[in-house]
């Protein structure tokens, strides 16, 4: 475990009682002592305190300002930059030559550049993209800040008694606050399905703002564990799992990152990887679609769970890519591709657990609402 | 109270042992959201594959931790499963065994070399 990274709050999980466990490089709390059902239920009740420090946090700046670095950006993903206004983020996905995803990550525009969060897993393979295929923008690593996530219907009573003015941002609203632990940069958004806030704040500030969070009766620190069912709840994506090289927009359902200006017909149509291909797909159809599953009886089906379309014979048609027990549906779910003729609500298909198929429901995603502050 | 390197406790009770998983087992595994019972009457080899319990974070099996009949399973583990994590060596007990030779209760742990053994 020598070789592996730490988050400025490492030594604060331990003090809070974390199991760490090796992710991404990273020493990171997979649980602290509520577990991960308990700090599941918490979040969703309350606000939860997540520690994402190891995602990459990046600054593109260009000669000509934001409007340089969003128009060579538009060249790597199918995101409208341009017409993003101020003060404001999207979701985007880096694609590939097949219309593949490499990564998904946020992109915000702050005034004279774009900040970017990207996954941990990627952030190298990420920076190194940008510096070759950005050539007019200067492609700056933020690596002396921490990252952290509150979320939960008492997130923006929380931070704004900390950090006054947080409650006036829109969900995918971004800012720059002055506070008493230094500059902070603050977005709306979060991985979970709750309002929240995403925090950078500087690592020699970040333990005691993780502190000032956690002194609220309302805040309690969340693992990797319940973030995961969290998410998964929420019907979003992991990357490396629910989506990657080989899954395109179109098939991983996410088309609605792809702004109309982007698509084909549009202003701006097309210029990044794969677009021929992602556009094909959207005219014709994917042969393969994400979807919820439902699993009817109470055993989970995890990742890598083959799917098939009868209980008895036949080659498997598909696989969970994400699978677990949802503590706030008090089921488990779980998400994975299946054929589109089959990939229709309501549909029953079978997922072999231990040798036996068992039925499981082809489900709306998320399985729990957003409670998002548009 | 008896105890395996497999973390499962041994209670005989009249001419019955009932089998369920230690406290420590439960706080490792993390919560549990399914258990698979077998099927009363069946017939089981120490070390035979009984049942599947199912946390938050893993899949894991339970051994057969001596020869015997099933003769009674807890049921309520069925609808809530989270009794394992909340009473592990009472309420949260998987099955009752008929030994075929309670003699190899011998070879497990009493409690404080199990203490010791997860120390």
């Amino acid at each position: 475990m020598a070789d592996l990274l730490t988050t400025p709050l490492n030594a604060l999980h331990r003090e809070l009682g974390a199991k760490m466990v090796p992710f991404a490089g990273y020493d990171m709390p997979v649980q602290y002592p509520a577990g991960v059902m308990k700090e599941h239920l918490h979040c969703r009740a309350r606000a939860g305190l997540f520690d994402v420090s190891h995602m990459g946090q990046v600054i593109v700046r260009a000669p000509g300002g934001y409007a340089q670095a969003a128009r060579e950006m538009e060249a790597l993903v199918p995101v409208d930059l341009s017409g993003l206004g101020v003060m404001r983020q999207r979701y985007g996905f880096f694609t590939n030559d097949q219309g593949g995803i490499l990564d998904d990550l946020m992109l915000a525009n702050r005034g004279d550049h774009m900040f970017v969060v990207v996954n941990a897993a990627c952030k190298g393979a990420d920076i190194a993209h940008m510096r070759a295929r950005l050539p007019g923008c200067e492609v700056e690593e933020i690596t002396d800040r921490a990252l952290v996530a509150l979320q939960g219907p008492a997130a923006e009573a929380v931070l704004e008694a900390l950090v006054p003015g947080v409650a006036a941002m829109r969900f995918m609203d971004v800012g720059i606050f002055g506070s008493d632990f230094g500059e902070l940069w603050i977005s709306r958004s979060g991985y979970t399905g709750e309002d929240g806030y995403e925090i950078s704040v500087s690592e020699t500030q970040a333990v005691a703002f993780a502190r000032a969070l956690l002194a609220s009766d309302d805040v309690e620190p969340i693992g990797l564990g319940a973030r995961d069912s969290l998410r998964l709840e929420a019907g979003l994506c992991l990357y490396g799992h629910d989506i990657d090289e080989t899954t395109t927009p179109v098939e991983a359902s996410l088309i609605w990152g792809i702004q109309k200006v982007r698509r084909a017909g549009g202003a701006r149509a097309g210029g990044f990887p794969g677009a021929d291909k992602i556009f094909a797909e959207m005219q014709g159809g994917a042969a393969r679609a994400r979807v919820g599953l439902r699993p009817e009886g109470r055993a989970p089906m995890r990742e890598g769970t083959s799917l098939f379309e009868a209980a008895e014979g036949g080659a498997p048609v598909g696989q969970v890519t994400s699978g677990a027990y949802g503590p706030t549906i008090e089921a488990p779910m779980s998400m994975g591709y299946l054929p589109k003729p089959l990939a229709t609500e309501g549909t029953v298909i079978y997922g072999e657990v231990r040798g036996k198929r068992l039925p499981v429901k082809v489900a709306k995603l998320p399985f729990t609402p957003a409670n998002f502050k548009r | 109270m008896k105890f395996t390197e497999e973390h499962e406790w041994l209670r005989v009770e009249d001419d019955l042992v009932v089998v369920g998983i230690t406290e420590h087992a439960s706080e490792q595994l993390g919560d549990v959201v399914f258990v698979e019972l077998p099927e009363v009457g069946t017939q089981v080899t120490k070390d035979d594959e009984v049942v599947v319990i199912e946390s938050v974070k893993a899949a894991s099996d339970i051994l057969a931790p001596i020869d015997g009949e099933i003769v009674e399973v807890n049921e309520v583990l069925v609808d809530a499963p989270g009794k394992v994590n909340d009473d592990a060596t009472g309420d949260g007990w998987f099955f009752k065994i008929k030994p075929s030779d309670l003699g190899q209760m011998d070879e497990y742990m009493d409690e404080t070399a199990y203490q010791d053994y997860i120390s």
